[in-house]
């Protein structure tokens, strides 16, 4: 056993803004054993030092939003035996695939001086639109208990629990009162996948959709309910175009919501 | 005092009660406040009973309201159920650890000894404890975590006085009135002239804590009282359910169209199934430690609304919104029934508040009926 080579892990960032790479420097009182188990071979967020692959797994924030990302991320799928993809911008194209519904021209000339500078792709695309992935890791940002979970998974080789039914089902295991029923707010967990413990509803707020759409889902039936509720149309839209809005469901579904203002 | 016999106890001494059945040992567990609604948790005196607040219950929606009067249990049940303390919704079942020389040692989580006395239980709640009895007690098959809870219970029964707007226990012959399963049963007597609780011991048990407490003979009046409140109850049921020949009428119409309509509203969320007393499915995770050295595994609550728990190795069976709701509403009415020998429905109506959309199960029931295909093929039915 003492013999074994440690599993060599490294950590990638597309377009992000860090926080999933964070859920990992999160984990302090595992990051230790972690370190024992696996050999952290590129992880730039915590040290310069690296150690060139191949890697047993690499973890992928960030999605794919230039024509330098696209390369790139084919590289590190050659140099993984193991890609799992951590976060919603890796996973669905993260808030930046808003771009993918308008012009991205027109939002570079509005936020930067000089828009000339700025070479980026018309859309912000997961990174399974490019390769292979092995798993993909929801959330925004990812919960560190679920990326332990699923960095133990692959390394000693089996199936993640991950379960990718809806919030509710955590908040009627915690024994949280629905915030639906109870109070008439807005919430999206009926049709969000689970793994954040159900945080809002906790806290009398309705599910913002950070982990993207369950596996099973009925957008239709809660954007109805919200209508009924009286929330505008517009909102419905709004709330689907978030984190995971190049979510194949959640794109699709905002369609039907379209109001003057989109 | 004798199981069987009756007494009046001041509402003002239910503290009293409870402080007798907590110093026997048990934790008391029992309908409170919180995040507006009336849920079960660890309660430590009748101070935290929801004195003066009733419930306002329909389709996909629930109220606190306040009441005229300071009834302790002028409401009908809540999100929780008492599954929640007693099929908890985790549990550890046991753990692996692998030694420097290889062997793996396996050893088996002992059921939690805790012994808990359960306030205010309702009748319909009786029937859902009984019900799973029937699934987790089996001849062959025992869950010991549910068996251990469920052996060491002291059960404080309490005679519905309101009716939920979602309730139909009438319809299932599951309530109003406490019939058994009970150490105490209560019923609520409150107007104008007192507030007090007419009190029938069940077991022995129960005979010896009522003994304790500051009461009263009832009188053939107090009965009566105590009956007329119930049957009043009665009278209220928010919905019914039509159970003649229902099993057949569910199994003569799994292609009903009605099955497509409904899959259109259902949300495959799971909640019904979540917050329902009898719904008992769970599935099995296995965990291990980074280093590998440690396995453990886990039960958790699962659902027949997921994808995940048809999930064979070729995918789900059920991968339709339409099938797993059919298959969810013909086990509960009609193949629990072939399976258990009872309805798996004790008419607590939580599915129908709880639903996020507010689909009735008791509406569904009946759209199938109305559109019976026996009927429509001019079969007999």
């Amino acid at each position: 056993m003492a013999a074994a080579r440690r599993k060599r892990l490294a950590v990638w960032k597309f377009a992000s803004c860090d926080g999933c790479q964070l859920s990992l420097l999160d984990c302090e009182d595992e990051l230790l054993a972690l370190a024992e188990q696996v050999e952290i071979a590129r992880f730039l967020e915590a040290s310069r030092a690296t150690i060139s692959g191949p890697y047993d797994l690499s973890l992928v924030e960030g999605s794919i939003t230039t024509a330098r990302d696209a390369e790139l991320i084919r590289e590190v799928r050659r140099v993984s035996r193991a890609l799992v993809t951590i976060g919603a911008c890796a996973t669905a194209g993260g808030i930046q695939a808003l771009r993918n519904f308008k012009d991205v021209r027109e939002f570079a000339s509005i936020v930067y001086a000089t828009p000339a500078y700025i070479a980026t792709l018309a859309t912000s695309t997961p990174i399974a639109a490019h390769v292979p992935v092995d798993f993909e890791l929801r959330g925004c940002p990812i919960n560190k208990r679920q990326l332990l979970e699923v960095i133990t998974a692959f390394i000693n080789g089996r199936r993640p629990d991950t379960p990718g039914h809806a919030v509710c089902i955590e908040c009627k295991q915690r024994g949280t009162i629905c915030v639906m029923v109870a109070r008439g707010v807005p919430c999206l967990g009926p049709i969000t996948h689970a793994g954040c413990g159900a945080i809002c509803p906790s806290f009398a707020r309705g599910c913002y959709g950070c982990y993207g759409p369950a596996d099973a889902l009925n957008i239709e039936s809660l954007g109805q309910a919200w209508l009924r509720a009286g929330v505008p149309r517009g909102d419905v839209m709004r709330v689907l175009r978030s984190f995971n809005a190049g979510a194949e469901p959640f794109s699709k579904a905002a369609l039907d919501y379209e109001d003057d203002q989109s | 005092m004798l199981p069987g016999e009756t007494a009046i106890v001041a509402a003002a001494a239910l503290s009293d009660l409870l402080h007798e059945i907590s110093r026997l040992g048990y934790t008391l567990v029992g309908p409170t406040v919180r995040d507006g609604a009336i849920v079960y948790r660890e309660i430590h005196s009748a101070e935290d009973l929801p004195a003066g607040w009733t419930d306002v219950q329909q389709p996909g929606s629930y109220r606190l309201a306040r009441r005229a009067d300071s009834a302790l249990f002028g409401f009908a049940v809540g999100p929780h159920s008492w599954k929640q303390f007693l099929h908890q919704p985790a549990v550890t079942l046991w753990h692996a650890q692998l030694a420097d020389q290889g062997a793996v040692t396996f050893a088996a989580e002992p059921p939690e000894r805790k012994r808990l006395a359960l306030i205010g239980v309702r009748s319909c709640e009786l029937y859902a404890i009984a019900t799973q009895d029937k699934v987790l007690i089996g001849a062959t098959y025992s869950d010991p975590h549910y068996a251990a809870r469920r052996a060491g219970l002291f059960v404080v029964a309490v005679n519905c006085t309101v009716a939920g707007g979602t309730c139909f226990c009438v319809s299932m012959k599951t309530g109003p009135k406490v019939e058994t399963g009970y150490d105490l049963a209560l019923t609520e007597l409150i107007d104008d002239a007192r507030h007090e609780l007419f009190i029938e011991a069940g077991s022995e048990r129960g005979a010896e804590v009522l003994e304790r407490v500051p009461r009263r003979p009832a009188d053939g009046r107090a009965r009566e009282a105590a009956e007329k409140a119930v049957r009043a109850t009665a009278e209220m049921m928010g919905r019914q359910l039509e159970t003649e020949g229902l099993r057949e009428l569910l199994y003569a119409n799994l292609e009903n169209s009605r099955w497509d309509e409904v899959a259109t509203r259902c949300l495959a969320c799971a909640n019904c199934t979540m917050v329902c007393p009898t719904c008992f499915c769970t599935t099995i995770e296995d965990h291990t430690d980074l280093g590998a050295r440690r396995a453990e595994r886990v039960q958790r609550w699962d659902s027949c609304f997921t994808t995940d728990f048809s999930h064979l190795n070729a995918g789900s069976v059920r991968s339709s919104i339409k099938s797993r709701y059919r298959q969810w509403l013909t086990h509960k009415l009609a193949s629990w029934i072939d399976q258990f020998g009872t309805s798996g429905c004790v008419g607590c109506g939580r599915c129908i508040t709880w639903c996020p959309v507010g689909i009735d199960l008791t509406e569904e029931a009946a759209a199938i009926r109305r559109t019976d295909l026996r009927s429509q093929t001019g079969r007999e039915a």
